[in-house]
């Protein structure tokens, strides 16, 4: 067991993968509250066409995937604010739009199929060290900028429409919600992949409002069920030799089932 | 048309029209609420009363002038002068993992900075306005797990915490029941009297209107009648009203 940790990209893993752990249920609680969590499908998938960019030109595809979210997802919060396409409609056609995208990109240039295998469905070597320190870096502002409008993101979430008229700014504090979103989901690429980071962003959150908590107690747990769903998946998929996003999703959805039972049947008959 | 002119004016409203695509909703309607009053918004289904309150309050743009508290709208920076209490708040997800005392606190949020959080006065105004309401033994409720009119109550806190000099409330008792909407009323009535907070209600329920409110304002997307209470029921448009609303309790 503790072999492992003689690995360089295990550390490298596990130090990225718990900055991922930790921002993953911070935005996803404000998106599932919300109904927006298809969101961070949506912008996974533009991330994969930016990363095929990357891979393609040789530049490097965490940050060439970022960039392409981040752009994105301004461009469909702009389309939610103007009405003139439904806000699910407009995910639809970001979503497979980009998976278009990356396809035909993929096509393009043969030949970096085992990365390409990589940021679909995560891999702890997938992680370089130059990636470990844009994930740091970034994940740190993501944690900042949360904590800086934790008040506002609350409010617009609960009730827009109030908080519009206290004199909160809705339109910045949505548009700053759904640029972390993008942020967020596009440094988790790399560890937990392109296809399973909306169930990281969703599940640990999911799980911790059935423990029928307050705001802040549901973010602590839902941070808890998180880091460790990524500390012990990182480890099981070393030892296992399976991607690290299939066994941090599995871990989710197994704590998920638990807790899920215990509320409903366990802890009901008790009342 | 005015309620009373003798005060100073809260919110003022000159020439404001309003369209959804070719369909008017509001046509040149002229408004002023002073300090003090008891307005109440009646008028039919579609008439426009949800779309008045959001052009008030900012939250929909219409032609015309509006005046907050004496300042242009767009100038209007006072925010925590009013509190608002929406149909939006009967509707709450229950599922929402939020507790009584982190509902009201919201009332406080816009008065803070970034990275400000709730000092222990802001705290004492949040255990202050729930003890108004009558809801401090319930502070660590989950606000899904509460009857709705108790949820109405916290609403109300939320907006009071903020120490507003006008209260603006949207058809805030649809599906409470009777006994229910008695308590929430003599509350209202208890913080316009004592607290001279200003009050703005709409209301499908005339019946509430004549009973609690001092001015009345009966509009069908202009307006129809704006003056005293007593006076409504010599007015034309007072049989029209009744006409309309015997019409939806038939249906």
């Amino acid at each position: 067991m503790f072999n492992i940790f003689q690995y360089g990209f295990i550390v490298r893993g596990i130090e990225v993968g718990i900055v991922i752990g930790v921002i993953a249920p911070l935005i996803g609680i404000f998106l599932i509250l919300r109904r927006y969590a298809l969101i961070a499908d949506a912008l996974a998938h533009v991330s994969l066409a930016g990363v095929a960019l990357g891979l393609l030109l040789g530049l490097n595809p965490l940050i060439t995937g970022i960039g392409t979210a981040v752009a994105s997802s301004v461009v469909v919060e702009r389309l939610r604010i103007s009405k003139r396409v439904y806000a699910d409609s407009a995910l639809s056609i970001f979503l497979s739009g980009s998976l278009a995208l990356a396809i035909v990109l993929i096509s393009v240039a043969k030949g970096f199929s085992v990365d390409l295998f990589n940021y679909l469905f995560g891999s702890i070597v997938t992680v370089k060290i130059s990636d470990l320190y844009v994930i740091l870096i970034f994940g740190v502002v993501v944690i900042l900028s949360v904590l800086a409008f934790y008040k506002e993101l609350i409010y617009i979430t609960f009730d827009e429409e109030a908080a519009q008229v206290s004199g909160i700014n809705t339109r910045l504090i949505n548009m700053v919600l759904i640029v972390l979103a993008a942020f967020t989901v596009s440094l988790a690429i790399p560890i937990v992949g392109v296809l399973l980071i909306a169930a990281l962003v969703v599940i640990p959150v999911v799980t911790a409002i059935q423990l029928k908590k307050n705001f802040l107690a549901t973010v602590i747990y839902a941070e808890i069920i998180s880091v460790l769903s990524v500390i012990i998946g990182i480890i099981g998929s070393f030892y296992f030799n399976v991607p690290a996003g299939g066994a941090i999703v599995l871990l989710t959805i197994i704590i998920f089932v638990v807790v899920f039972w215990y509320k409903t049947t366990v802890h009901k008959g008790k009342k | 048309m005015p309620i009373a002119n003798h005060k100073e004016n809260i919110i003022e409203l000159k020439n404001i029209s309003f369209s959804y695509g070719d369909d008017t909703v509001l046509n040149n309607l002229n408004l002023e609420v002073h300090k003090g009053d008891y307005l109440g918004i009646i008028g039919p289904n579609g008439g426009g009363k949800t779309t008045l309150i959001k052009i008030m309050l900012g939250l929909l743009h219409a032609r015309g002038e509006i005046r907050l508290f004496g300042k242009d709208i767009r100038e209007f920076r006072e925010w925590s002068k009013i509190g608002y209490v929406s149909q939006r708040a009967i509707q709450i997800d229950t599922s929402f993992p939020i507790t009584v005392t982190e509902v009201v606190s919201m009332g406080r949020y816009a008065m803070k900075g970034i990275f400000r959080f709730l000092n222990a006065e802001d705290r004492k105004k949040v255990l202050e306005s729930l003890r108004e309401v009558e809801m401090d033994g319930y502070q660590n409720r989950l606000i899904g797990d509460l009857s709705t009119g108790q949820q109405q109550r916290v609403f109300i806190a939320r907006a009071l915490v903020g120490e507003p000099e006008v209260i603006v409330l949207d058809e805030p008792t649809v599906g409470v029941d009777l006994k229910t909407q008695e308590q929430f009323y003599a509350l209202l009535r208890k913080l316009n009297r004592e607290k001279d907070i200003t009050l703005i209600l709409a209301s499908h329920d005339l019946d509430v209107i004549e009973r609690e409110a001092t001015g009345l304002i009966c509009i069908n997307r202009s307006v129809a009648y704006c003056g005293s209470v007593k006076g409504f029921r010599m007015h034309e448009s007072y049989s029209d009203f009744y006409k309309e609303s015997m019409k939806i309790h038939h249906h």
